[in-house]
């Protein structure tokens, strides 16, 4: 247990925001700038902004949540941590679970927070913030997972691996994409759920998928 | 505490298409030292990180008792945070007891004492290394792997390597470095390892 605290307390240390000189911060105000920028390039009609601003919600909080991608996992692996991990026993699988954790705490709650005036500024009206609130809450462990798991599989590439990280989160991002944005249109509850069900597999895997990747990583 | 042991029976090791050594075999206890020596780009590296399990040999195996202790390149400290908490990280993780006399005399053998406060990214080459030295003296393990540890220091700190390694083997630990420069700890045995290279007839 002290060990798991520990490894939480680092990494919380590391990436929630306003840490390392307010580095960690950009996910949170590109989220912000998204939803402030978003009626300029649209134009102000209020039907519009209406109708699309909770999906817009949802693609500025998946791309928030893949912003810290190099940070995650690398440069951990290039100063040797994994390798003293390794040594003393600590399974990649836990490293990495509590990295998901920790990146999950340093966006969700906040881009939840930042979804209120996001709201305002798009004109969202109460009972689709509710839709938009809920489906960050299925949906943003799920992206967090997206993000660990993209960081993992492209920790050992030296070059190319910023490409194949956007390539990766497409197909990755589709199912929470349609179902979290999706709950808006129908405002159902039952998007929310395929959502949170989503989420559930992909916090289930991040773990074990991106302690294989390391594990592979470190072989090279 | 059961004595340490590292054996490895027939090891190869392939990097890329390139067979860097093979039919390697060797046997440590407790208070044993062994000097790993060779040239750049022969293996050296490799043969700690088969050793210590971070890689898959070739073929071979390695059996071994007791905890590892690695020092290489890499110095697993947060660049951005001052040593001490860096440190510090390690110190809850390995539970080293928060104020001991053998903690605090280290600091001072080791001449980190002002260097507390200091981010670890301005440290030099030397002040790093000794940074990890101090880190590996608090893990506490029977069997120390490592990997160029006289790199980058200057005539003290070497005499300081040497006299810590000794140290280490008189109280039953179990160590190996792998280094290009000659380093003086009394009984320690040599590998040469380009004598398992390809095309040797060792």
């Amino acid at each position: 247990m002290s060990g798991f605290g520990t490894l939480l307390l680092r990494d919380l240390a590391q990436f929630l925001p306003g840490a390392r000189k307010g580095n960690t911060l950009l996910p949170l105000l590109f989220f912000v700038a998204v939803a402030m920028l978003y009626p300029f390039a649209v134009g102000p009609n209020p039907n519009v902004l209406a109708a699309t601003g909770g999906g817009v919600i949802w693609v500025a909080a998946l791309l928030a949540a893949i912003l810290p991608l190099d940070r995650l996992l690398a440069p951990d692996l290039e100063n040797g941590f994994f390798d003293q991990w390794a040594l003393r026993g600590i399974a990649e699988e836990v490293v990495v679970a509590v990295r998901l954790l920790a990146h999950w705490l340093s966006f969700g709650p906040f881009l939840m927070l930042a979804a209120l005036p996001a709201s305002a500024l798009l004109g969202i009206d109460g009972a689709t913030l509710r839709t938009v609130e809920l489906g960050l809450l299925a949906g943003t462990p799920g992206l967090a997972a997206i993000g660990i798991i993209i960081a993992a599989v492209t920790v050992g590439l030296r070059s190319g691996g910023a490409a194949l990280s956007g390539l990766l989160v497409i197909p990755l991002a589709v199912p929470l994409l349609i179902f979290g944005a999706g709950s808006l249109s129908n405002g159902g509850e039952g998007g929310i759920a395929l959502t949170a069900a989503i989420s559930l597999v992909l916090v289930a895997m991040a773990p074990f998928a991106g302690g294989a990747a390391i594990r592979a990583a470190r072989e090279g | 505490m059961e004595a340490p042991r590292l054996a490895a029976r027939d090891l190869a090791c392939r990097r890329g298409e390139r067979l860097l050594f093979r039919g390697l075999s060797l046997e440590l206890s407790g208070g044993q030292a062994l000097h790993v020596t060779g040239s750049n780009g022969t293996g050296k590296s490799s043969l700690i990180r088969i050793l210590a399990r971070l890689l898959r040999p070739y073929a071979g195996e390695v059996e071994r008792s007791g905890t590892i202790g690695l020092l290489d390149q890499t110095m697993a400290l947060d660049e951005h945070l001052p040593l001490g908490r860096a440190l510090a990280f390690w110190r809850r993780i390995d539970r080293w007891p928060d104020r001991d006399d053998a903690t605090g005399e280290r600091v001072g053998q080791l001449g980190l004492r002002d260097l507390m406060d200091v981010p670890v990214r301005y440290l030099s080459t030397g002040q790093r290394k000794r940074a990890a030295l101090f880190r590996l003296l608090g893990q506490g393990a029977d069997i120390w792997l490592l990997d160029e540890p006289l790199n980058g220091l200057d005539r003290d700190a070497v005499a300081l390597v040497e006299a810590l390694v000794a140290q280490h083997i008189a109280s039953g630990g179990l160590a190996l470095v792998a280094s290009h420069q000659p380093i003086a700890v009394a009984g320690m045995a040599v590998l040469h390892l380009p004598d398992y290279a390809p095309g040797v007839d060792a």
